[in-house]
Order: C-alpha cells, then structure tokens, then sequence
C-alpha cells in the first residue's frame, strides 16, 4: 500500500463555494450526529478541489465539529480520497480476478508504454495519472477501465486508444 | 432458463425515469401496503422464504423479526449497495435501470420494521450510479413517494444515500455502520447484532439493494407466487452474474436451483471460444472452488452450495478454462484481500500478507514443498480468529485452491529446485 499518512499543507485557506455549502447543509440535516457528515464532506471538498489538503481536513473538522484526528482518519483510511492533486484525467484500471482473466495486463502494459506512467504515477504535465484499482464491479464487461470516475467496458487496445484521443 | 421478475423493467427504455417506471407498475403497491398491518407485511415476507441477496442469504422477513419491540429508540434501514465483492456485479443493475423499484422496496420494508430514515450506502467507485440513483430519490420526494407523508399516507421517511470511498470491509454489516456513523470502516464484535444495537445504537435492518428490490413483487403476487420459482429452501430469483471465460458474459435473472453447468453451457454461450473448462468459481471471489467434477451436480442454490462445501454468495459466477494459472490466480486474490484488510486483526493483517508474500516467492521459484503446507498452515491459523469473516473470504477459497490444485503449485517448486539446481552445475 501506498503512504497514505502524510498530508500536504498548501499555505491557503480552504472553504467549501456556495453549492457545496448548500449540499453541506442540506445533507446535514439528515444525520442524528454531525460526526455522520465526515465522509460527504470529505467527498464534497474532493468535487470542488479535486484532492484533500491539510487546510481541508482542518475546515471539516470545524464545520462539523469535531477532532481533526477523526477526519484525518477517515481521509487515510478510504483509499478513493485524494491526499494530494491528481492527473487530469485520472485512469483506473480494474487489476481484480475477472478483468485479470479477461486482460487487464494487456490494457496496462499499452498505458504504461503509451503515457510512460506506471500505476501510481502522475505525469510531470498532470495530463495523466494511472493507478491500478481493486474490483470495480463490472465484471460481465471485463476489462473495464475508469476515467475520471466514467467507467469504459470491454476494453481492448484499440478501444484505449480512441479513448485516450479524446482526452484533454 | 431466464425470467423477469426484478429485471421486468431492466430493457424498457428509460424505465429508471419516475413518469415511465410508474406506467409499469412503480409505487402501485403503496395503497395494498398500507392497508396492511405492519406485522402482516413481515409476515407475508417471512412466507416468501426471501433470503437475504447479500452473500449470507439469511431469511430476510426472519432478521426483521430480531427488532426488539417497545423500545423508545428510532429504528433505522441500511441499504447495502456496497457490492465490492469480486465477481458480483449484479445490483448496480438495480440502482440504474430500476431504481424506483428499489425505493418501492424501502418504503415496503421502513413500514414493515417502522422505520423513518433510512440510508443507502453505495460504493465510490459507482460515480455514474450515485448519479443516477440520487436523481430518482429526488424524483420520488418531488412525487411525494418519500417525505413526511409517503403517498398521501401518514408515514413519513426520508432515504438518503451515503458514499463508501473505496473499502471492500464496507460491504461487512458493522463496517458499513461505522462508516455511516464517521468512523473508519472496521467491523465491530458481535453480539450486539445491529437489529438490537445498531446504527447510532439503535436497532438497525441492513439488507442488500436486491433483497429490498424484491419486495415490490412479493406484495403485488403474494409469497406464494414468489415461491413458484426456485426450490423449497432457496425460493425466489437471483440476479446472477457471469464473467471470466464465457463466450457470453453477463448478468442474468434466473430462478434458483438451476445446474450450475447448463447455464454456463445455455446461458452463458459456453466457455470462451471453445476451450475446456477448468474450473469454476461459484459465488464470488470468496467461495471455494469448485472442478468440472465438482460441478457435475451443483445447482445455483444455498443447499447444493453447501453439500458441495462452498457457498452461494453472491451470485457472482466466474469460469476459469484450460489456461488459467491458478498459483497467479491465488496470487491475484491474495492481494486483493491483503490490500483490502481494514487492519482491526493482527491474524488477517498480518497473515493475508503472508499468504501473497509466499505464493510470490513460489511463483519465483524460490518457494519449497513446506511452503505449499505452511499456506495451509496459515489459512487454518487466520480463519476464524478474527472480528469479521474477511479473512475466511481469503483462507476459504485459497485453501481451496490449495487442495484441488495442489500439482499446480508442486510443479512450480519443481521448476524452481531444477532451475537452481542448474545455475549451481552451470
């Protein structure tokens, strides 16, 4: 597993924008403890950011009132929170059992050749990151592929490269 | 083979949209359903046999009678949609393509157990899917469906959906809870059992997003008709999942009981491009498994799982033809479940790692005959030694694959003693 004990302090202030404010409270209201709304905010500062600083950890625990330990927690522990700032188009490939069956390696050797990443990198332009990712339920339409959280099914090297033309 | 119970809407175009989803049928059970004691609802359920779709497949009307009555604490449903077991891909079918059927279900189980708020917790990675089901909850408010008077009817319930971040442990009963609650998700020691301590302390129902989904139709048809398909002990429908080498990969609604064989070969098209089959998994990545031999008489229900000692699960079948490398394959799991180990229990921390880090060093040929005992060794000395079963779900299968395989990892360790033996005459 990757380090996912270090934080990063951007020297800036951080503070959800007026939508996710409104999301915050609204979804508030549906928890008998404040405590409940530790993971929709860190998943609200992530859609607005793209990734969770030191600063971000710090304003939730505020708003919700509680030790920043128990946010940071929290932060480290679900491996789809983003400690640090992501590719732009950020490329998860299924590594688990069915897409392994079905080719998976395939798809990462071309990725791997093709953008000079190995899982787990980012690009020095930020165009790209790759990660390899545990089952991601698309099993029938093995090998799948997600970007930016869009899943792309029955993936071949020909499909990938199509894809990777429309990326920006 | 196939029928359309859950998946009757699956193939109606825009069907997940409230307008369509009602002109067949969404929500026309709400008027049956409350005039109907709540008791009677539960036990209409407990008649269906309706086992819990999880992986489990405890009675579900049976759970709901656990709730301890007259306490003065609010009672609270967890829908499970953390679906993250390798293999099983079948309720984001459900959440996208139906999701209103789902909703109906809710609302059917929250009067059945009176309940007021419940909660679904859906999976991250389902980020289209959060979408998708967020949008037809608000259809449902917007409708009056769910709110402070569902259907026009003195019942109010709010249902909101709570996104995992990427943690299989999540899918564990207790693990979802903590998670809900802010916590990481590490399972908590039973007993209490949720139904008598659950979320925020209170008795809780966690039921999985198919279980829930079936309850519109049982109501509608009566149990009866419910039990028309399937067996005695394993009644009803599944939505089964079918991946790994068949030519026709897919998710398919078949009743249960059918021979795992005949619907690989007729529903499944058959192994991928005609290769010989080698083995099959039967129910998720978790599930020991099982050889053609094995397969010769299993049938897609709990009772024939369990004769063949391995497990109905999640309906997630896997078929592995002729050219699979089971040592890779059991390297493939081990990681996953290793990686996957929230960290609670030393033996499952610890001892999964163990387990991927000997299987690597027998792929790489350094490993020796007491290393494919000590693998066993190790299964037997993790199973069951902790909190939660996620460790059973590495050992059982590995184990498996251990005893049914065995030549494989043999020949592996004889590869490796002559390669070495050559280096040193070289």
């Amino acid at each position: 597993m990757s380090d996912r004990s270090k934080l990063i302090v951007t020297g800036k202030p951080f503070r959800f924008d007026q939508e996710r404010d409104a999301e915050f409270e609204r979804l508030v209201k549906r928890y008998p403890t404040r405590e409940s709304m530790i993971l929709p905010a860190l998943w609200l500062t992530q859609e607005q950011e793209g990734w969770i600083s030191a600063e971000a950890i710090a304003y939730i625990a505020d708003r919700i009132g509680t030790f920043a330990s128990q946010v940071f927690e929290c932060a480290t522990f679900y491996t789809m929170y983003n400690l640090h700032p992501m590719g732009r188009n950020h490329i998860c490939i299924c590594r688990t059992l069915s897409c392994w069956l079905r080719g998976k390696q395939e798809i990462v050797d071309y990725l791997k050749n093709e953008l000079g990443l190995k899982p787990g990198e980012i690009g020095a332009d930020g165009k790209f990151s790759l990660e390899e990712v545990e089952c991601l339920g698309h099993c029938g339409t093995a090998p799948v592929v997600q970007v930016n959280g869009e899943f792309h099914e029955s993936m071949d090297v020909d499909k990938l490269k199509s894809l990777l033309a429309t990326l920006k | 083979m196939e029928v359309k119970i859950l998946s009757a809407k699956f193939d109606i175009k825009d069907a997940h949209m409230l307008e369509v989803a009602k002109q067949h049928g969404a929500y026309s059970q709400l008027d049956k359903l409350f005039s109907m004691e709540p008791v009677a609802v539960i036990e209409e359920v407990k008649n269906s046999g309706l086992r819990g779709r999880g992986g489990a497949g405890f009675p579900a009307g049976l759970k709901w009678s656990f709730l301890p009555k007259g306490l003065n604490k609010p009672v609270y449903l967890t829908v499970n949609s953390d679906e993250s077991e390798p293999a099983t891909f079948k309720d984001r079918y459900i959440l996208v393509r139906d999701p209103h059927m789902m909703i109906e279900g809710i609302i059917i189980c929250c009067y059945a157990i009176g309940c007021h708020d419940a909660y679904i917790y859906i999976r991250g990675e389902y980020t289209s899917q959060v979408k998708a089901l967020q949008k037809a909850i608000d259809e449902a408010y917007a409708a009056g469906y769910l709110g402070e008077k569902v259907a026009g009817h003195d019942f109010k319930l709010d249902v909101t959906v709570h996104r995992g971040a990427g943690a299989y442990i999540c899918g564990e009963e207790t693990a979802l809870l903590e998670s809900i609650e802010g916590k990481k998700g590490q399972p908590r020691s039973k007993p209490p059992f949720p139904a008598v301590e659950g979320l925020y302390g209170c008795p809780t129902i966690i039921n999985n997003v198919q279980t829930i989904a079936s309850l519109p139709y049982i109501i509608e048809n009566g149990a009866a008709a419910y039990k028309q398909y399937g067996t005695e002990k394993s009644p009803g429908t599944h939505l089964f999942g079918i991946s790994g080498h068949v030519n026709k990969p897919g998710m398919y609604e078949l009743p249960l009981g059918l021979p795992i064989l005949d619907v690989i070969e007729k529903v499944a098209g058959g192994v991928l491009n005609g290769k010989k089959l080698k083995a099959i998994i039967p129910g998720g990545s978790s599930t020991p498994v099982q050889t053609p031999e094995d397969a010769k008489d299993l049938t897609l229900d709990y009772e024939s799982m369990a004769a063949h000692k391995t497990m109905f699960g999640s309906g997630g079948i896997v078929v592995l033809d002729e050219t699979v490398d089971i040592v890779k394959l059991v390297e493939n799991l081990a990681q996953f479940y290793h990686h996957e180990s929230c960290g609670q229990c030393t033996p499952c921390r610890e001892g999964l790692g163990w387990i991927l880090k000997i299987v690597k060093k027998i792929l790489r040929g350094d490993g020796t005959s007491a290393d494919i005992d000590l693998l066993v060794e190790l299964c037997d000395n993790i199973e069951m030694k902790t909190v939660c079963v996620l460790s059973a779900a590495c050992t059982m299968p590995v184990r498996s694959y251990l005893i049914k395989f065995r030549h494989e990892f043999e020949a592996y360790v004889k590869k490796g003693a002559s390669a070495q033996a050559n280096v040193k005459q070289g």
